[in-house]
């Protein structure tokens, strides 16, 4: 069955709150609305269409859009070799969604690196602490206004930050602009 | 004709006696035998490997057992990248290393902070700890390790050892 | 005035008693041993805090990031092209590997990845291949050198030098070679490589041999690693295992069969596959897969287009100027290739908005990269998905109940690098 019968399949089962599946480079894209029943929704993926193996679970920061954040699914299945990406959007207010570590078991340090850099709480996870900067660093580095060179810390006796010297640059193109012009490699600020 | 040398050998003149300083001699002791103690961190660490591995010997230099425990080891070769996190670790064991000792920063990381300009990198880890020699390369190749080994092996060779064993016994009593 | 101290001596009776009290004590205590991320046999900066009831493991809670550089954050700074070395030292013992992962990534989000010439394709399958024989041969080394076998270290190591060889005169670095490009290769074989490689996969194979000997059937390797850390099924699948991990755990995926790129499905292969899932498992599964790389090898050899030197001048990249640098002589001397040369090398290429992720079978696993792009010549967001990061997440649940010793050797057997898993 091709991937995007399970698409219909999902979109049949939990009606409006799943868009209409969207294909790029032959993969199949879902959007989710309403980001507190992605568990359900993983469940029933897992048990009822087959999709056992969670590859990845990513977060992409929408800087200066609202919903601020959007946490990507990679969902597989072993059997039937079918791909899916469930994607959801958390507002920044909330910056919360359920866990779905009932469903698959990787996606508990999947979870905590998410919650490391990019400071989204995952309610129901049982040990949701930082996994790569060490515990007690105040800041969310992969935030799009956390500038590369990092920011002073100081935790006596566990570890110390100081600035990266960056010199200015680095002198990169922008990402997403309308024409090369827009795209000039300039200063990457955080604001801008 | 008088001539500088460390050592005076021959053997018409004084037989089988060698005569020398006592610091050339405590300093070639020393310098051919420096335990390493790899803080292998990153890709360098695997250079490392291969420079203690068959093809590129270093074990021909004296420095063959490679001492995981700081308390046994003479020089701290600090191969790879050191992040913040890894910062505390890695100046707790060079404090525990015993005196004499040397510290060689490998490769790019290690000196610099390397390509990685970054929140999470330390910037060169002779921001905490002081470094001998400084070895360029990403990953430096097994040769210019040893090259760094030797340089370390004519500092060493220049160290004024007495007058430093002097003065820690004149400091004690 | 040293004063004087009675020294009671009681009798035997007595100080039984007493030790039996103190004994009752400390039984029920279990001691906190930090395996630290300076370790011999952490094969990298992992820090482990076990738990122990004497010399048993009862809790193990792994603790990562001592190497984390910030590469996702760096790829938003960067230009595809100039990601590449980043990718290098992911996986620092297959780098070529990594290039190539990187690559089609990349391909897939410009749409082209069908389109790469054949050329191109068969020798960046030799390449993973090559990088996959050398990362098993030192992951093999490792773990049997922190067994106490150091032979075979010495004797892996020394294959290794030969793949050094071969990546050195292919790319100009042992190691860190950076030798693909978005749309091909840096740059074509050299005209004696193939030669070179026959002669590497025929020497390999008795060394290999000798290994072999060395360790599967003797006695001590089979008494430690039988029968250990057994991982089932069903949690290979839940934990999100891959490579080598899952399938000594029985479960027959391989992204080079299942979801084939490149000409992998011209070539000829078998998928070793374990049956109980614990750590002698995996060792054979890596020994294997290291035989039918040289098979791959050996069939790449005599396939691929253009054979040795090229006589038939094969394209080994994609001919597009706005994705591909232009030959040399044409941006010298045309001014649509130097346009296309200096937009190339400050801006990148400009790839359409969308999102990819495509996964490749790589050594230690399945190395993903999910790319976010906007538009223009730098990822908006980059994910690593790497394979370590996955496979070390089974550690609280493999590690209880078995001896600290056994510790050693689960690790080696996981066969996990920390510059992937940290980034």
């Amino acid at each position: 069955m091709p991937p995007l019968e399970f698409a219909q399949k999902l979109k049949t089962k939990f009606g409006p709150v799943i868009s209409e599946p969207a294909e790029f480079r032959g993969e199949i894209t879902l959007h989710l609305s309403d980001a507190g029943r992605i568990a359900e929704v993983c469940e029933f993926a897992k048990n009822q269409l087959g999709f056992d193996y969670l590859v990845d679970v990513s977060s992409v920061d929408n800087y200066g859009d609202d919903p601020r954040w959007t946490v990507i699914y990679h969902l597989r299945s072993l059997k039937h070799g079918g791909e899916l990406r469930l994607k959801t959007d958390v507002s920044e207010e909330k910056s919360e969604l359920p866990t779905v570590l009932t469903v698959w078991k990787t996606a508990n340090w999947h979870e905590r690196e998410i919650y490391d850099m990019m400071g989204i709480r995952f309610s129901g996870h049982p040990d949701l602490r930082r996994i790569l900067m060490w515990e007690g660093y105040p800041y969310f580095p992969l935030r799009k206004d956390f500038p590369l060179a990092g920011k002073p810390t100081d935790l006596p006796g566990v570890a110390f930050a100081k600035p990266a010297p960056l010199e200015g640059g680095p002198f990169v193109t922008v990402a997403g602009g309308k024409d090369a012009i827009q795209r000039e490699p300039r200063v990457r600020t955080p604001e801008g | 004709m008088r001539t500088n040398t460390e050592m005076g050998y021959d053997s018409k003149i004084e037989g089988d006696v060698i005569v020398t300083r006592v610091d050339a001699a405590l300093n070639w002791f020393r310098k051919n035998s420096v335990w390493p103690m790899p803080m292998g961190l990153a890709c360098c660490a695997i250079e490392l490997m291969a420079v203690g591995a068959s093809r590129f010997d270093i074990s021909r230099f004296g420095s063959e057992v490679m001492r995981f425990s700081p308390r046994q080891a003479d020089c701290m070769i600090v191969a790879g990248t050191v992040t913040y996190k890894m910062a505390m670790c890695v100046k707790r064991i060079y404090d525990q290393m015993p005196e004499p000792r040397w510290v060689i920063a490998m490769g790019a990381c290690a000196s610099t902070g390397g390509m990685y300009r970054s929140y999470a990198v330390l910037q060169g880890v002779d921001n905490i700890i002081p470094v001998d020699v400084y070895v360029s390369g990403c990953p430096p190749r097994p040769e210019a390790v040893l090259d760094a080994l030797m340089k370390l092996q004519d500092k060493i060779g220049q160290l004024p050892v007495l007058n430093e064993l002097t003065a820690v016994a004149a400091l004690k009593s | 005035m040293a004063t004087v101290q009675d020294i009671e001596i009681r009798d035997s009776a007595a100080r039984a008693a007493q030790a039996a009290d103190e004994l009752q004590d400390s039984v029920g205590e279990k001691m906190v041993l930090n395996m630290g991320p300076s370790h011999p046999a952490t094969h990298g900066v992992l820090r482990i805090v076990l738990e122990l009831d004497g010399e048993i493991v009862t809790k193990a809670d792994p603790d990562i990031g001592y190497l984390h550089r910030g590469d996702e954050k760096i790829a938003e700074n960067m230009t595809y092209t100039q990601f590449i070395p980043y990718t290098d030292r992911l996986d620092y013992l297959a780098p070529l590997a990594n290039n190539v992962a990187y690559a089609l990534a990349v391909e897939k989000l410009l749409g082209i990845e069908k389109d790469l010439p054949p050329r191109c394709q068969y020798i960046r399958v030799m390449c993973a291949e090559l990088a996959r024989i050398s990362a098993h041969l030192l992951g093999l080394g490792a773990f049997a050198m922190d067994m106490g076998a150091v032979t075979v270290f010495l004797l892996t190591f020394t294959e290794r030098e030969k793949i050094y060889n071969l990546a050195e005169s292919i790319s100009g670095a042992r190691f860190t070679t950076s030798y693909t490009r978005i749309g091909g290769v840096m740059r074509d074989l050299p005209p004696t490589w193939l030669d070179q490689c026959q002669k590497f996969c025929e020497e390999f194979i008795p060394a290999l041999n000798e290994v072999e000997v060395l360790l599967t059937r003797n006695r001590i390797w089979v008494d430690r690693v039988r029968n250990l850390a057994v991982i089932s099924k069903a949690d290979a699948i839940d934990y999100g295992l891959s490579g080598p991990n899952l399938r000594g755990s029985g479960v027959e995926w391989d992204l080079r069969k299942q979801q084939p790129y490149l000409c992998y499905p011209d070539l000829e292969f078998d998928i070793p596959t374990g049956s109980v899932g614990d750590c002698y498992d995996r060792y054979l599964v890596r020994m294997e897969e290291m035989r039918q790389s040289v098979r791959i090898l050996l069939q790449c050899i005599k396939k691929i287009p253009g054979g040795a030197d090229n006589k038939t001048k094969e394209p080994v990249n994609f001919a597009d100027g706005k994705i591909f640098l232009p030959p040399k002589e044409k941006v010298m001397s045309k001014m649509e290739e130097l346009i296309h040369q200096f937009i190339l090398v400050t801006q990148g290429m400009n790839c359409p908005p969308g999102e990819v992720y495509f996964g490749h079978e790589n050594p230690k696993g399945e190395l993903g990269f999910y790319l976010n792009s906007r538009g223009g010549g730098t990822p908006y967001r980059m994910k690593i998905r790497s394979p370590s990061f996955v496979n070390l997440s089974i550690i609280p649940k493999i590690f209880p109940g078995c001896l600290i010793s056994d510790t050693v050797a689960i690790l080696g057997s996981l066969d996990f690098v920390m510059g992937e898993c940290d980034r």
